[in-house]
């Protein structure tokens, strides 16, 4: 492992995204509610890195990743782009950065035209943003994308609905990889696909990633997947970043009480250690982002949270490598 | 005391493509406080096959072979014989508590609803009754929301409904079709401990349809493995965990990636689930098999024991399987 500076790609620094919500049935002039779905996430991307999102729905991690590509406007906070402001920028500048970044949805065939043949969706980033490139050439660049995500060139002018999800997911990475980007936002990507066919997806994004330098930001709530295609992982919940670290770190001791007792709760394919195991099972429901608890968000659920938890809100802290934002950390630790 | 016993059971649909077996020649039994788990990918024919037992089948659906509950026939019973044992003493979980509960109905109203139903109790009664067993699913405030409607529920609550719903009649057989794919993995862990509680308190059967083998792993004693409508193996939890014999089952315990290792690549099942309207010739599976041979395009495996308490279907030498993982 080289320790060399990588270059940083992205510094996401603050973000908040917040939702104003009317009431049904409430008077005209009720003041709307304030949803809070990203609440101040601060993340950095390196050249070449992969970066896990975790957390259960509801907790603004696929907002989160909207904001980062601007489909969703950040209410507060700043997305840099190799030191560019990408919240500041308008429509047009913002299509510009559209070619370095790129997202793969969730759901396969949703995200596809089903009107379009798959030959034209993967050209048309293409045509969109480069088109000074003659035909034949984006007809021999789809082609050669094609071949490396794994689908056959001939079947170029078929339409999605004559694909399997798998192949559709392809077909999505395809499109997202076109023009050569930087950086690959994916929410999700492999959660609506049976086991054996998420395994070939998974192998498929590293090994493009290996060979195009990607970075990826992989969206998830499958934590075992997360584990094996990351290479720094960050934990949240109710729109807060409560845990950040490299994969090794975050997986082998686990600080905050939140991602250990999701880690505990993910079942593992071993009838000996999974009928033994200890699951530590969280009370209660996801309070609502629109009125979220005091202080720690994580209090109400919380087995180790006392009277202190509700005052003061946790900032991230701890080692490079390795930051929690837990109150009683060292009284955890200590115990 | 063998509950369930099912024989060479088939269902058939007819499309306007031609037929379409979708679960062909199932064998499987299951004792009282035993769990089951189907596993599969999608497509695989799990829910058909509960499904057909539960007389839900689509009416292209032919069912075939036999299914004895305690001994009695329920494939082809006629619906009112029917009823008398879907909730009483049968009753299913749905994948999708959302899609599974009357958005019109108040949550009270549509648990009292089986009670006065099949127990002829009055509706103050079984209103008692189904604050008793929000209560027992571990649902706060049960008194509370039996006036609230399913859309005021999380997900996870809405699933709690739907158990309480089917253990009002206290069943003897519980069948679960993908009861936490939903869900997340905490609210999952919730559901997963509260059916293995009432495995233990009621002694439960259970059936449990999921292409997690997580779940499997905590939750079931023995697994039945389906591709394309077949069994390809069955047999005991721990057997097929820790000592496949089919391929399949083989490489679909190497694909997933696990909490508790670290792994470079991930070993995979190349290939895509066959199309049903156009299955090969010989075993479905030979596209996708590293130990495929002559004899898998010419002629479907029979399935056959392995052990005495084991079946597979693979024309590949099991102890060869065996020796190499």
């Amino acid at each position: 492992m080289t320790v060399a500076k990588k270059e940083l790609l992205l510094d996401v620094q603050d973000l908040k995204v917040h939702f104003q919500i009317k009431k049904e049935n409430a008077w005209p002039w009720t003041k709307p509610a304030n949803l809070k779905a990203v609440n101040g996430v601060d993340l950095q991307l390196y050249a070449g890195e992969t970066l896990g999102v975790v957390g259960e729905s509801g907790c603004g991690k696929s907002t989160l990743a909207r904001a980062i590509i601007g489909l969703i406007k950040a209410t507060d906070g700043n997305v840099l782009w190799l030191g560019q402001d990408l919240t500041e920028l308008d429509d047009k500048a913002l299509r510009a950065t559209r070619s370095d970044i790129q997202m793969i949805f969730q759901d396969p065939l949703a995200s596809l035209n089903p009107r379009m043949t798959i030959g034209d969706i993967i050209a048309e980033p293409l045509r969109t943003l480069r088109p000074d490139i003659p035909k034949q050439e984006v007809s021999d660049r789809v082609q050669a994308m094609m071949m490396k995500v794994g689908l056959l060139p001939n079947l170029v002018n078929r339409y999605p609905h004559e694909f399997s999800g798998g192949q559709c997911q392809r077909i999505g990475i395809a499109r997202a990889l076109i023009l050569e980007p930087k950086l690959i936002i994916c929410d999700e990507p492999v959660s609506a696909l049976d086991v054996s066919i998420q395994a070939q997806v998974v192998n498929l994004l590293k090994q493009l990633q290996r060979e195009m330098n990607l970075s990826l930001i992989f969206i998830a709530h499958d934590l075992s997947v997360v584990k094996h295609i990351s290479d720094r992982v960050v934990v949240m919940y109710l729109g807060n970043a409560v845990e950040v670290g490299t994969a090794d770190a975050l997986f082998a001791d686990p600080q905050h009480p939140y991602t250990q007792a999701l880690m505990s709760a993910v079942p593992i394919p071993d009838p000996n250690i999974e009928k033994g195991k200890d699951i530590q099972l969280l009370e209660g429901e996801l309070p609502s982002p629109i009125n979220p608890p005091s202080g720690c968000v994580f209090r109400t659920r919380c087995p180790h949270a006392d009277a202190g938890c509700a005052e003061q809100v946790p900032s991230l802290s701890g080692s490079a490598d390795h930051q929690s934002a837990c109150l009683r950390l060292d009284a955890l630790q200590a115990g | 005391m063998t509950l369930l016993n099912v024989k060479d059971l088939r269902v058939e649909f007819t499309t306007p493509e031609g037929a379409v077996t979708a679960v062909n020649n199932l064998n499987f039994s299951l004792n009282a406080g035993e769990t089951l788990g189907i596993v599969g990918e999608s497509g695989s024919g799990k829910t058909q096959t509960v499904f057909s037992m539960m007389g839900l089948l689509a009416k292209n659906g032919i069912v075939s072979g036999s299914a004895k509950f305690k001994g009695q026939e329920i494939l082809g019973l006629p619906e009112r014989e029917l009823n008398k044992i879907r909730a009483e003493k049968i009753a299913m979980i749905f994948q999708d508590p959302m899609t599974s509960l009357n958005p019109y109905m108040k949550v009270g109203n549509q648990l009292a609803e089986v009670l006065v139903k099949h127990k002829g109790m009055s509706k103050k009664e079984a209103l008692a009754e189904a604050v008793r067993m929000l209560d027992a699913v571990k649902i706060p405030e049960a008194q509370k929301r039996l006036n609230m409607y399913p859309h005021e529920f999380s997900g996870g609550m809405r699933q709690r409904v739907m158990i309480a719903m089917a253990l009002l009649c206290s069943p003897e057989l519980l069948i679960a079709d993908e009861p936490t794919t939903a869900l997340d993995v905490t609210v999952q862990a919730q559901i997963l401990a509260l059916l293995n509680e009432l495995k233990r308190d009621f002694n439960t059967a259970i059936i449990m349809i999921t292409h997690d083998l997580g779940v499997v792993a905590g939750a079931c004693d023995k697994v039945l493995v389906m591709y394309a409508g077949r069994t390809m193996e069955y047999g005991s939890a721990d057997d097929i965990f820790y000592r496949p014999t089919h391929p399949y089952s083989e490489g679909l315990l190497k694909a997933i990636p696990r909490l508790d290792s670290v792994g470079e690549e991930l070993p995979t099942i190349p290939g895509n689930p066959p199309n049903l309207l156009s299955l090969p010739t010989g075993c479905p599976f030979q596209e996708r098999c590293h130990r495929v041979q002559d004899r898998c395009r010419q002629e479907a495996p029979a399935l056959h024991n392995f052990d005495a308490e084991r079946l597979r279907a693979c024309h590949a030498d099991a102890n060869q399987i065996l020796e190499a993982s």
